[in-house]
């Protein structure tokens, strides 16, 4: 599969396509992510539909970059309009992201099937950017998307810390002389351009998770922004590679899809298995700490019945430690454990005491909660 | 009935039924999950075809409610980690959804006419066609009678829960502290959002259905505050979109389902412009009168504050009023103007003077404040 | 030998702030002199933080002027830093506290290049100066309150401004917190520097601050805590709640 990689020409240009695009969106597509812009990426992917037909309509050709510019276009201002929507009545931001979507989409609809009638004009190639037909990318696609996402990536670099300030605290930022609101349209269309390069791969239904995915994994892994950006494109490019291959090598599984389901599965994996923030960790962390409290408890108890008694290793009942534990479990199992790390031993079948080592630990576990 | 009315009458049906569950999606700040919805029930779709093998089964229904309620339970489960924020969750789960669908169909279902752009963008044109027979009658159009069927599913939904929906809506806190259990309110709602969608993928797709779920509501909210005035209009907008849309594919040749998302786009625009209260060209004109106004109270106030003063001179000219306040030089005189005209401040040259009534007036807007 | 006027290190005029119709801010004028601390008091809603935000260009004026060191602000901003309400940020950003702190400094450092040696060591010293220098490393997500505070106060301290602006920097914080701040704030003030703060804790400004000022849309008044923390200012100011007043002023 991999030697394809190097011989195939078509997988060659899609592999390279979707890895850039994975790239490009991944870097981008972290920031939307802490800017809570995720539906917004939907959004302006949904509303570049009516500028890829227009641009066509206009120009006549269907060059990539000519309709790569149209849907940057359209996606532009459908977010300006929702903006302004929601800067100025009681729209709600989400309402108006539905409205400019389906309305955007519909518009492009009605032109995708105007043109359809047009004698002679060939809507063909214009849909591949609905559903994404990443098996018909050439290289003078995947030019444009590594011309446009460099430049985008370029530019990330550049306002590199003007941009964290704009996410993190922009009234700030503000405040110490920074142009937010125009750093807030650069971001805008960094990330308008990330989208409108991926249509053609992946299509407009698959174009938000491609953004904001690799993002959200990434995120797991580092609370560093930088890392975060960086792992985030990686995962987007992945992702994309990965997709591409699988997608030549199984049988009918398109590439968007593929790409789609590869980055959701490294979310999946990195909400799992991340560490510090992964759940299965927090749960094996919690675990520890509760069996931690519990040895404790029962230690702390024994040590209390043996100090009763002349000597410290006397036997008690399992039964008198079942009580004092408390309610719910029974105490076996930790003094089981007990017994493991050599702190306590058991005498016969429901007896149970201290060794001197565990009367030593639970010397020490006492002048740590109680003080010396 | 001819095919030109019976496509009508399904597209009205099609946007009254949408309506209907969309004005609560759209009072709890939940429209997106419209859009979510409606693209992750393809895989719930396609495996009961897989599992009945008959394109028009009501396990198809059935099917994609599941699927519809199986989204914002995941999309809750994500939430719930901590780790990733609600539009995060939406902007994963669905694409994921979708994209094993899109797989499925092509991996199993290649030669069948399961067609992701039937899914998509469904076309209404073809509707007429697909015949609802029974016991030999031909009932009308299949997409007719499945719709209508929703329809009065999502209306009875309605009207029992009134309530129960009104309270969840506007103050969810209470509604757990009355016992009824907003989060079934919830899910109830997403599955009468997924029915819906379902329904409509054949005739019409799923962007329109987000299309008329949203836009009409919306339009409406600007239109009035009272839930069940917003209800009817949603469905009388709603309609209206679905017409106009129509006749405008008629007269361009064009997708029905895109042109009428497009006239739902259209209303809501009109809306968003004209509304009386809430819409822009009238905020603007009220802003424009408000300003003025203001201004005006203002200048009674500034020379209520510095008349009698050592530099009452100096303040209460029309000059200084631009350099104190920072007023642009129309604004000032038209608050003068405005002033004067009302019989409240007296001009001579450019110092001003308050008179009587200018007094009385300054000093009631002072309590008031 | 004439003497010569010396610009107050805050002087507003006509401040004027509305939504719509109504009034939020109502001709503020107000003089401030350097070298002082000043709390900013009024009931909630009472226009406190649009106050603030106003004079720092954050919200649009319907008139008036603000002066700092008798020059526009927008030619001052350099001498002016701000700390907001913590609320006013997502904690969980992926970002550690130095980070924070030299965000301060991107103002200076301009634009494209890196912040440097140089301005890490400025972090640095203010982190020090808050008590959190130990803290450079961690990710603010794991930061208390108080600690929080003690951040954005770093990163104000570190852009080395004249004149501080902060909204209610002792809300939810802890005693020891509360403690190192006001001590900080002293500290600025026996540099001669001014420091303006929302205060939300009536019971504390007589022993906090030296300057006072009594807001309710209106500024019902202003000046020093002994001429102007009265009984009956207070009244004005929050409407007649007689005996908490009372108790209020009894306590300066």
């Amino acid at each position: 599969m991999m030697e394809a990689l190097f011989t195939d020409y078509t997988l060659r240009t899609v592999a390279l396509g979707a890895s850039l695009l994975g790239v490009v969106s991944g870097a981008l597509g972290g920031f939307a992510l802490l800017r809570r812009q995720a539906l917004l990426g939907d959004a302006i992917s949904h509303a570049a539909l009516p500028g890829i037909a227009l641009a066509f309509l206009v120009t006549g050709s269907k060059a990539p970059l000519v309709l790569v510019t149209g849907a940057a276009l359209a996606g532009w201002i459908g977010a300006a309009l929702i903006m302004s929507v929601t800067r100025r009545t009681r729209v709600t931001y989400d309402s108006a992201l539905g409205i400019m979507l389906s309305v955007f989409f519909g518009f492009g609809l009605v032109l995708l099937t105007y043109i359809q009638r047009i004698p002679g004009a060939n809507q063909a190639g214009l849909d591949n950017f609905l559903f994404g037909q990443a098996a018909a990318l050439v290289e003078k696609d995947v030019l444009v998307i590594l011309g446009l996402g460099s430049g985008a990536l370029v530019l990330l670099a550049v306002f590199w810390k003007e941009f964290k300030v704009l996410s993190f605290d922009r009234a700030f930022g503000a405040t110490i002389g920074l142009p937010m609101k125009r750093l807030d349209h650069l971001l805008t269309a960094l990330f308008v351009i990330a989208i409108v390069i991926g249509l053609q791969t992946v299509g407009v239904v698959l174009m938000s998770a491609m953004i904001i995915a690799p993002g959200a994994a990434a995120r797991q892994w580092t609370d560093r922004l930088g890392r975060m950006i960086v792992l985030s494109a990686t995962f987007g490019a992945v992702s994309g590679l990965g997709g591409a291959l699988v997608s030549s090598s199984a049988h009918h599984v398109p590439t968007g899809p593929a790409i789609v389901l590869i980055v959701s599965a490294i979310v999946v994996v990195s909400l799992l298995f991340a560490p510090n923030r992964g759940l299965v960790w927090r749960r094996i962390r919690e675990w520890r700490h509760g069996r931690e409290l519990r040895v404790d408890a029962v230690l702390l108890d024994l040590y209390a019945l043996a100090s009763q008694h002349t000597s410290s290793d006397h036997p008690h009942a399992e039964r008198v430690l079942n009580v004092m534990s408390g309610v719910s479990a029974s105490a076996r199992p930790t003094l089981r454990l007990l017994e493991l790390l050599g702190l306590a031993r058991k005498i016969d079948a429901s007896r149970w005491s201290l060794t001197p080592e565990g009367v030593e630990r639970a010397q020490r576990v006492i002048e740590r909660q109680y003080g010396s | 009935m001819s095919a030109s009315v019976e496509i009508q009458l399904i597209a009205v049906v099609v946007a009254v039924a949408c309506a209907l569950p969309g004005v609560f999606l759209v009072l709890q700040r939940m429209a997106m999950m419209s859009d979510a919805i409606s693209h992750a029930i393809l895989p719930g779709i396609v495996v009961a075809f897989f599992l009945t093998g008959d394109l028009g089964s009501p396990w198809l229904i059935l099917g994609a409610a599941g699927t519809g309620v199986l989204t914002v339970a995941l999309v809750e489960l994500m939430r719930k980690t901590g780790l990733l924020k609600e539009d995060a969750a939406i902007g994963i789960v669905f694409p994921a959804l979708f994209s094993i669908g899109v797989v499925l169909i092509a991996r199993y279902a290649g030669d069948i006419h399961l067609d992701v752009d039937a899914v998509l963008l469904g076309e209404l044109a073809f509707a007429p066609f697909n015949r609802f027979v029974f016991g030999g009658v031909d009932l009308g159009p299949k997409a007719l009678a499945i719709m209508s069927g929703i329809l009065v599913l999502n209306a009875i939904f309605l009207t029992i829960f009134y309530k129960e929906l009104k309270l969840v809506t506007f103050d969810a806190a209470l509604g757990a502290a009355l016992g009824f259990l907003p989060g079934v309110m919830s899910y109830a709602l997403m599955g009468m959002v997924s029915v819906t969608a379902v329904g409509a993928f054949d005739a019409v797709g799923s962007i329109l259905v987000v299309a008329l779920m949203v836009a009409p509501p919306a339009a409406a909210h600007l239109l009035t505050h009272r839930l069940p005035t917003m209800i009817g209009l949603s469905v009388g907008l709603g309609a209206v979109s679905a017409l106009g849309g129509y006749w405008m594919a008629r007269f361009l040749d064009a997708s029905i389902a895109g042109s009428m998302a497009t006239a739902a786009g259209v209303v809501f625009m009109l809306a968003f412009l004209f509304a009386p209260e809430q819409g822009y060209v009238p905020q603007a004109i009220r802003r424009s009168a408000q300003r003025v106004r203001f201004g005006r109270t203002m200048l009674l106030i500034h020379l209520l504050h510095h008349e009698g003063s050592p530099d009452a001179a100096r303040e209460c000219s029309v000059d200084h009023l631009e350099e104190h306040l920072r007023w642009e030089h129309g604004f000032a005189a038209r608050a003068v103007r405005s002033a004067v005209s009302k019989d409240l401040v007296i001009r001579s040259g450019n110092a001003l003077a308050l008179t009587t009534t200018g007094r009385d007036a300054a000093q009631t807007a002072l309590v008031h404040m | 030998m004439a003497t010569e006027k010396i610009d107050a290190a805050i002087d507003v005029r006509d401040l004027t702030v509305a939504y719509g119709e109504k009034p939020v801010l109502w001709d503020i004028d107000l003089e401030v002199p350097s070298g002082v601390l000043m709390a900013v008091v009024g009931p909630n809603g009472a226009g406190k933080t649009t106050f603030l935000k106003s004079i720092l260009g954050l919200v649009r004026t319907a008139a008036g002027s603000v002066l700092i060191n008798g020059r526009p602000y927008a030619d001052m901003r350099q001498r002016v830093a701000y700390v907001p309400q913590r609320g006013s940020v997502d904690w969980d950003f992926p970002t550690n506290v130095l980070d924070v702190v030299m965000m301060g400094l991107y103002g200076q450092v301009g634009w494209v290049r890196r912040p440097g040696r140089a301005e890490r060591d400025r972090a640095l010293m203010a982190l020090d100066q808050v008590g959190m220098e130990s803290f450079a490393e961690r990710q603010i997500s794991q930061l208390s309150g108080g600690q929080q505070q003690r951040v954005f106060l770093a990163r104000a301290l570190v852009q080395d401004a004249d004149i501080y602006f902060m909204d209610e920097p002792f809300q939810g914080v802890d005693a020891t917190t509360e403690r190192a701040i006001i001590d900080l704030l002293r500290a600025l003030r026996e540099r001669g520097k001014t420091v303006v703060v929302v205060h939300h804790d009536l019971q504390t400004v007589p022993e906090y601050f030296d300057h006072v000022m009594l807001l309710n849309v209106r500024r019902i008044a202003s000046g020093p805590v002994g001429d102007v923390f009265t009984e009956e200012h207070l009244r004005t100011t929050y409407g007649g709640r007689v005996s908490f007043v009372r108790a209020v002023a009894a306590a300066t």
